[in-house]
């Protein structure tokens, strides 16, 4: 029997497998950052341990850093300590760190892709769930614990259970204005929160082989919101044109080696899944949230479905929306284009592209934050910058910022924010902040209207 | 990690579904560079208003439940890979959740802690979390060694891997397994390289 894209990476870093069906699965990369790293930093000495391979192991600073004056000392004491304690425990076990300032410095799925150390047909982890992002090179890249960074600092291997396989398939053209989150939020709105939980998912056919490598990144960022715990895409011409070159990238002769075997990671046209589901590109809207978890999902047109479910009515009360009303025309005061989901160059420029010319409504505050500091210059660069200031908008410092609002960007209580990022939870974005996930084009719509419209209009 | 054989205790009903790990231990709360003192502000935002006092329509605020079982809705700790979440019920006390699902991370940082996770059937689920809403004395008795949970409503046996038990109950983890294996992942990385 044919294997899949996701067994082929997987078998291949096999170490052993134990008589109950346990692996020991070996790790390339090891991504870190200051809020999931110090326990485990701390239960290695504890044991005295030492790091089996600092030299597998990047790091940057990017959870808990302020997005504005980041030449200055950090403010706030605890923060400033957490990030001291990552500076000093990559110092002491010579991990190399992308610390705050850094000009490689940005959110840890933003910078690894873009610095060509996220590479197809590795494994790669990080104590951060969004890990999945990488899957869009044909990585097994998942989400992990404190206990298991721990684990992966002592032996650069983790223990697991294969997960099963899923397949979402796109097939057909997207419409105008369109954007690959908009796919996502489709195909999640459609299979719920914990479809993929137990799986590892591929996301195949036309509408993911057409879309760049950052829309891709964008898609399997957000796998583990259907509960997946990585989602993958088959490695072929786009991905190789992008790596090709980057500062961490193989060169030269390895390069086209690698290549040749990058190619092999196809899924077999025999191979099986355990699940497969089908969609069609014709069918996908732009997409909001109304509720308060990712698969709370419509497309702009549609109005809030009407169930009779204690869970839907307790997320539909902290919103303030009715069942069966329509989002068109909610006034909206914040608007957040950032996260690894939504922060990199492609995403500023369809944002631009809607924004130039235009002035942001009177009643919105709207902040981008690019994903890292090689984003921020090309937004720059590029002339970006001048057309969202003049529109009004707030240009910040590379970070995750409001995504989850461990610094002080937070959306005050009770109100709404049209945010890219992907996770729509309770107070997500900061105490009874209420968040709408959408695409990098309606939030910027949502900015210069005041208000959620319907951009298929336009 | 504390050692895990049997626990006989009350139940703490907690009908609310897809909890994810955000509501378990807010982002503003990880900022810590160790594992203590996150069982304070478990549930925070739902425990506590925004002026610091407890809102008393929420569970753990209800002095008729108490007891380290929280029986939980479907589909819980998805969200976050926050390893804080686990250390926070753990730190409040709880040493049992039961839900009808759980999300794949939450599921193995919680094996990690010593914090047994039990899959139980939705119907079961329902019928449990009735019960001890109405009766908030009645005990369940949890049996690791024979994979037993008994309850008011029904004795039921619960899957859990086989290795991961004999961690849970005699306190060990990955780590001490792994390390042991690290000759193997030596001639493993020569093989590769
Ligand atoms: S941007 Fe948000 S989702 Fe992404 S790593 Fe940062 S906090 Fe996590």
């Amino acid at each position: 029997m044919g294997k899949t894209l996701f067994d082929k990476v997987w078998d291949a870093h096999v170490v052993d497998t134990l008589e109950d069906g346990l692996q020991v699965l070996y790790i390339d990369k090891h991504l870190i950052h200051e809020v999931t790293s110090p326990q485990a930093f701390e239960e290695l000495r504890k044991r005295n341990i030492s790091i089996a391979r600092p030299d597998k192991i990047v790091a940057t600073a990017d959870h808990n850093t302020p997005t504005v004056d980041q030449h200055l000392p950090v403010k706030d004491e605890l923060s400033r300590n957490q990030l001291n304690q990552l500076a000093e425990n990559c110092k002491l076990n010579n991990i190399p760190l992308f610390g705050l300032g850094h000009e490689n410095n940005g959110i840890v799925h933003v910078i690894a892709p873009e610095l060509g150390i996220t590479q197809p047909g590795m494994t790669m982890v990080c104590g951060d769930s969004h890990t999945s992002t990488h899957g869009a090179f044909g990585t097994i890249a998942f989400g992990i614990g404190t206990s298991q960074v721990a684990q992966v600092f002592a032996s650069q291997c983790l223990l697991l259970q294969k997960p099963k396989k899923l397949r979402v398939n796109v097939n057909g053209k997207l419409k105008s204005g369109v954007l690959p989150k908009d796919v996502i939020l489709y195909v999640i709105s459609k299979l719920g929160t914990n479809s993929g939980t137990g799986y590892f998912c591929e996301y195949a056919g036309s509408v993911f082989e057409d879309m760049s490598m950052e829309g891709r990144m964008t898609v399997c960022n957000m796998s583990i919101e259907m509960g997946a715990r990585g989602g993958m895409i088959a490695p072929d011409e786009t991905t190789f044109e992008y790596i090709k070159g980057r500062d961490f990238a193989p060169k030269g002769e390895e390069f086209d080696q690698k290549v040749a075997y990058w190619k092999s990671l196809k899924t077999d046209a025999d191979a099986t899944f355990d699940q497969e589901y089908w969609f069609d590109a014709e069918d996908i809207q732009p997409m909001i949230t109304y509720g308060t978890n990712p698969g709370m999902g419509i497309k702009i047109t549609e109005n809030i479905p009407e169930l009779d479910d204690a869970s839907f009515e307790k997320s539909l009360k902290y919103m303030n929306f009715r069942k069966g009303a329509s989002l068109v025309n909610q006034p909206i005061n914040y608007v957040f284009i950032g996260s690894c989901t939504n922060s990199r160059i492609e995403d500023f420029r369809v944002a631009a592209t809607f924004v130039k010319g235009k002035q942001k409504a009177t009643n919105v505050t709207a902040w981008l934050v690019p994903g890292s500091q090689r984003v921020a210059k090309q937004i720059k660069d590029e002339g970006l910058q001048s057309i969202f200031e003049e529109a009004g908008f707030q240009i910040r410092q590379p970070g995750c910022s409001a995504c989850l609002a461990m610094n002080d960007d937070k959306i005050p209580e009770g109100e709404y924010c049209v945010s890219t990022s992907n996770r729509n939870f309770e107070g997500r974005q900061g105490q009874g902040s209420r968040t709408l996930l959408a695409s990098p084009l309606v939030a910027a719509a949502t900015a210069i209207e005041g208000k959620i419209v319907d951009i298929t209009q336009n | 990690m504390e050692k895990f054989t049997t626990l006989e205790s009350t139940a703490i009903p907690l009908p609310i579904e897809n909890i994810d790990t955000d509501q378990i231990i807010p982002a503003r709360f990880l900022k810590a560079t160790n594992k203590a003192g996150f069982g304070d502000n478990v549930f925070r935002d739902w425990r506590f208003h925004k002026d610091g006092t407890a809102n008393e329509s929420f569970v753990l605020n209800d002095s008729t439940y108490s007891g380290s079982v929280l029986i939980a809705g479907n589909n819980f700790g998805c969200g976050s890979s926050r390893e804080h979440a686990a250390w926070a019920l753990v730190g409040y006390g709880f040493k049992v959740v039961i839900s009808s699902f759980f999300a794949d991370i939450f599921k193995g940082n919680a094996l990690n802690n010593g914090l047994l996770p039990i899959q139980v059937s939705e119907g079961f689920l329902k019928e449990l979390m009735n019960h001890i809403q109405s009766n908030p004395d009645a005990e369940v008795t949890v049996d690791l060694e024979n994979q037993l949970l008994s309850t008011p409503v029904g004795d039921i046996t619960f899957d859990i891997n086989p290795y991961k038990k004999t961690c849970l109950i005699n306190g060990y983890d990955d780590i001490d397994f792994l390390v042991s294996k690290l000759d193997k992942i030596r001639a493993f990385e020569a093989l590769i390289n």
